[in-house]
């Protein structure tokens, strides 16, 4: 099929403003927009720029506005996203060059959060600690997520203050918030609890539909506030 | 393009950095050793990460079923069954006391990676919950046993992310998007390693990072393939930087063909499918596995599955006559499906519009992994040549490297295995060597060439498009050099490849710009892996033998007397016939044997 596609390019480095560049491609209906992507920039245009890598949705790399929407362009199939598509950079990051957006906030945010395990003892006999399947349920939905900076680009309460954590940040402390092993869990919550953190959501619930992964972010972050919450009280 | 151009010394020099030690590659192998460097040396230790990517994005998170180690947490295991099925499974050209290393120290390195915070799936009784996985076998190969440790089937992204977490919390530095070109060697070819050239991506700058150890885990080059489950950006970057450093590359002819690829996309659907249950059926609706692996049927080794599912097509039993076969996967169940394999029923359903609950999914092999690589000893030190001779401060693991674990063909979960315990006793090593090891030196040679390797590609106006080229290697690799070989498929192959070489010389590179020049990205790339390519065709069109993965249609019996030994791959400065040499295979336990399944 002909599919018409318009990408919002733009290279500072080269004074080149954003502006909407257009090419018309055949395409499979199951192809890909980021096989799209790849057919300008191997065959017709070099210049463009983005990133990807696995190219089957678990990377996180190709996160983009496709068609108004934020998708990974791995995932997003030509049949479902139509004959006219529209490929924009994710808002609310500085754009660097063309669909490359700098995500270096993004990582600090997610780093803020102290996402990672804090260890209690290990067993004395050197083997696993023991988790239930329940506990380990407790937090399976937000241990899926890989980064991808869909959600929190979404986020109108980002847009408007770059310094809220976001999403992202919080669906990634409420893995370890969550986690039976954890011992940082008061410490974790303090940081959720700041000005910047989990009240700067307004549930719009953008981000939900933003995942790729699926995961139940707003639900998430309500955890997390009813958590702070059941700590204050108690 | 030309590879080790005589630099000008004129141009400014790379922007310094200082380090104890570097890793290329934030992959699970190189987060495992960076943390392990981290641990051994304490916080005052500069340990650096360089990475092409944002270390999440690393193809270790890709890795779907599962890691095997004899915990015996749902049946009785023994790591020494592991070990003759990893043997086994490469066929005998296994080192065996390597695969001894890997799967005795298996136990307690994953039980290591629970204690970080890795969420494995649980039994009822809360310990790490294990499930079959091809190949893996009670009693040295008397049927299958539950031995595969998995986070439902995305282990490989519970893997890196934990890795990188723990890297965060040990403030590990990164230097994300780097794009390494090259070794520092001051004292010429052979001598000691002191650090890497790498290109900013951000900014176009050079940097020279100087240490006194540096470890390549920089993952496969399966892009080489046209149809793979490798990410775009798995194109033999360290190995290919080895190869031109004079140094050997081992084994290049096995490559894995992992028989579940998703038809056309080749991405993977996990073995743990079949080990689940799920099976294959030819265009008659017949489960063919039965009549080439009467005992582990469809989760015989990866090789025996793929070449079964070559010659159902070949006898016109694909699906419609095509080139293509279906898993079936529909009894599996709801639960199964969306639970324990919820990653691989999205994939079925977003990439084919199908339900795998109602619909049989269209599979064929594809490029999958590459058993060959760096040659290292079991502690991740880098071999000069088949003497065993060491160059100083260099180091390699994971799919990069080449200890020899696999052999001629991996088992499913040892790709992952090999990562953790090969990096983590890397980054051990490389602790050990620093306190004697000189201080580095700049190698002026090699920065003087990566300027002008990358000056004269950013802009280059050849007429030559990257892509262009790279697709024909592709398919020249994946009809040439695939599931079956032969001397006249393979020197066909090896005549493409030369020629794409010449080709290469006049790329064009139409982003003239600094800032994330991907356009010259992808002619580096393509550099890497048509060294890679040269060494595999080269190294199999020498084996005439069938051995695992390579599998020879004028040579098809395995050939025990002439080949149990190690290729040794070296480039030949002057552009020719790379020479090749041989190892004999470490055999102390598991007396070869015809493998049956």
């Amino acid at each position: 099929m002909e599919v018409l596609l318009r990408i919002r390019r733009a290279n500072p480095e080269q004074g080149i403003e954003p502006h909407w560049a257009e090419y018309r491609l055949s395409a499979e209906p199951s192809d890909r927009v980021l096989d799209l992507l790849h057919a300008v920039k191997w065959h017709l245009d070099g210049t463009l720029t983005f990133r990807r890598s696995c190219a089957h949705g678990v990377c996180g790399s190709d996160a983009m506005l496709i068609n108004g929407r934020n998708r990974l362009a791995c995932e997003a199939l030509v049949k479902d996203a139509g004959p006219e598509i529209s490929v924009e950079p994710l808002r609310g990051q500085r754009v660097i060059k063309d669909l490359l957006v700098d995500t270096e906030p993004f990582w600090d945010s997610y780093r803020s959060v102290m996402p990672y395990l804090v260890a209690g003892e290990v067993p004395a006999d050197g083997r696993e600690r023991r988790q239930s399947p329940e506990e380990r349920a407790r937090f399976d939905d937000t241990s899926k997520c890989i980064l991808c900076g869909a959600c929190t680009t979404a986020c109108p309460s980002f847009w408007s203050n770059p310094d809220y954590v976001g999403p992202a940040a919080i669906v990634n402390a409420h893995r370890f918030i969550f986690d039976s092993r954890d011992t940082a869990h008061e410490e974790r919550l303090q940081i959720m609890a700041e000005a910047d953190g989990v009240w700067r959501c307004r549930t719009v619930m953008n981000c939900v539909e933003a995942c790729p992964r699926g995961i139940q972010i707003t639900r998430a972050i309500m955890e997390v506030t009813a958590e702070i919450a059941a700590a204050d009280r108690g | 393009m030309s590879l080790v151009p005589q630099g000008d010394r004129s141009r400014p020099r790379p922007r310094p950095h200082d380090l104890d030690a570097v890793v290329v590659g934030a992959g699970g192998a190189g987060l495992y050793a960076a943390l392990e460097l981290r641990n051994a040396l304490g916080p005052e230790a500069r340990i650096g990460v360089i990475s092409k990517l944002y270390p999440s994005r690393s193809h270790t998170g890709a890795a779907q079923g599962g890691v095997c180690a004899a915990l015996g947490n749902t049946e009785p295991d023994n790591w020494e069954w592991h070990w003759f099925d990893t043997v086994k499974g490469g066929d005998y050209l296994v080192d065996q006391d390597a695969a001894e290393v890997m799967c005795r120290d298996a136990v307690e390195t994953i039980i290591n990676l629970e204690h970080l915070g890795l969420p494995f799936d649980r039994t009822p009784e809360g310990l790490i919950d294990q499930r079959r996985f091809g190949g893996h076998t009670r009693n040295f190969g008397e049927g299958p046993v539950r031995r595969s440790c998995f986070a439902a089937d995305r282990t490989g992204h519970a893997i890196l992310q934990t890795l990188y977490q723990q890297c965060i919390a040990r403030e590990v530095l990164f230097y994300d998007e780097y794009q390494v070109l090259d070794l520092q060697m001051p004292d010429g070819p052979g001598g000691r390693v002191s650090g890497v050239i790498a290109l900013q991506l951000a900014t176009g700058e050079l940097h020279a990072f100087g240490a006194r150890a540096v470890l390549f885990a920089t993952g496969g080059f399966g892009k080489m393939f046209k149809v793979t489950s490798n990410a775009h950006t798995l194109t033999g970057d360290g190995v290919a930087i080895t190869w031109r450093r004079g140094l050997p590359l081992e084994d290049m002819e096995f490559f894995q063909f992992h028989p579940t690829g998703m038809y056309k996309l080749g991405f993977l659907l996990s073995e743990a499918m079949r080990g689940e249950g799920g099976f294959l059926v030819n265009g008659e609706g017949e489960r063919f596995m039965e009549h080439y692996a009467p005992t582990m049927k469809d989760l015989a080794s990866r090789d025996v599955v793929s070449r079964a599912i070559y010659q159902e097509i070949a006898a016109g039993r694909g699906i419609g006559g095509q080139d293509f076969v279906h898993l079936d996967v529909r009894h599996l169940g709801a639960e199964v499906l969306n639970q324990k394999l919820p990653d691989m029923s999205g994939f079925i359903r977003t990439y084919f519009g199908l339900e795998p609950l109602t619909d049989l999914v269209p599979i064929q092999p594809t490029a999958h992994y590459a058993m060959g690589g760096i040659p290292t000893d079991i502690d991740g030190r880098v071999l000069a040549d088949e003497a065993g001779r060491l160059v100083p401060g260099f180091f390699a693991a994971g799919e990069c490297a080449c200890v020899s674990v696999h052999g001629a063909n991996r088992l499913g979960t040892n790709s992952l295995l090999d990562i953790l315990v090969f990096g983590r006793r890397a980054g051990r090593a490389m602790a050990a060597h620093l306190p004697d090891a000189p201080a580095p030196t700049p190698d002026r040679d090699a920065e003087a060439a990566a300027a002008a390797t990358v000056a004269g590609l950013r802009g280059s106006s050849g007429g030559e498009r990257p892509a262009v080229i790279r697709a024909e290697l592709q398919e020249a690799m994946f009809t040439g050099c695939g599931v079956y070989r032969s001397a006249a498929l393979l020197e066909g192959c090896l005549r493409s490849v030369r020629e794409l070489r010449d080709r290469a010389k006049q790329l064009a590179v139409e982003d003239h710009g600094l800032r994330y020049n991907t356009d010259l990205v992808d002619a580096l790339e393509l550099g890497f892996l048509l060294d890679c390519a040269e060494a595999t065709v080269e190294s199999a069109l020498a084996r005439t033998e069938s051995r695992g993965a390579h599998a020879r249609e004028d040579y098809p019996e395995r050939d025990d007397v002439h080949w149990l030994r190690h290729t040794f791959a070296y480039r030949d400065p002057d552009g020719g016939t790379p020479r090749l040499t041989y190892k004999p295979v470490s055999v102390t336990r598991f007396e070869p044997k015809p493998r049956v399944y």
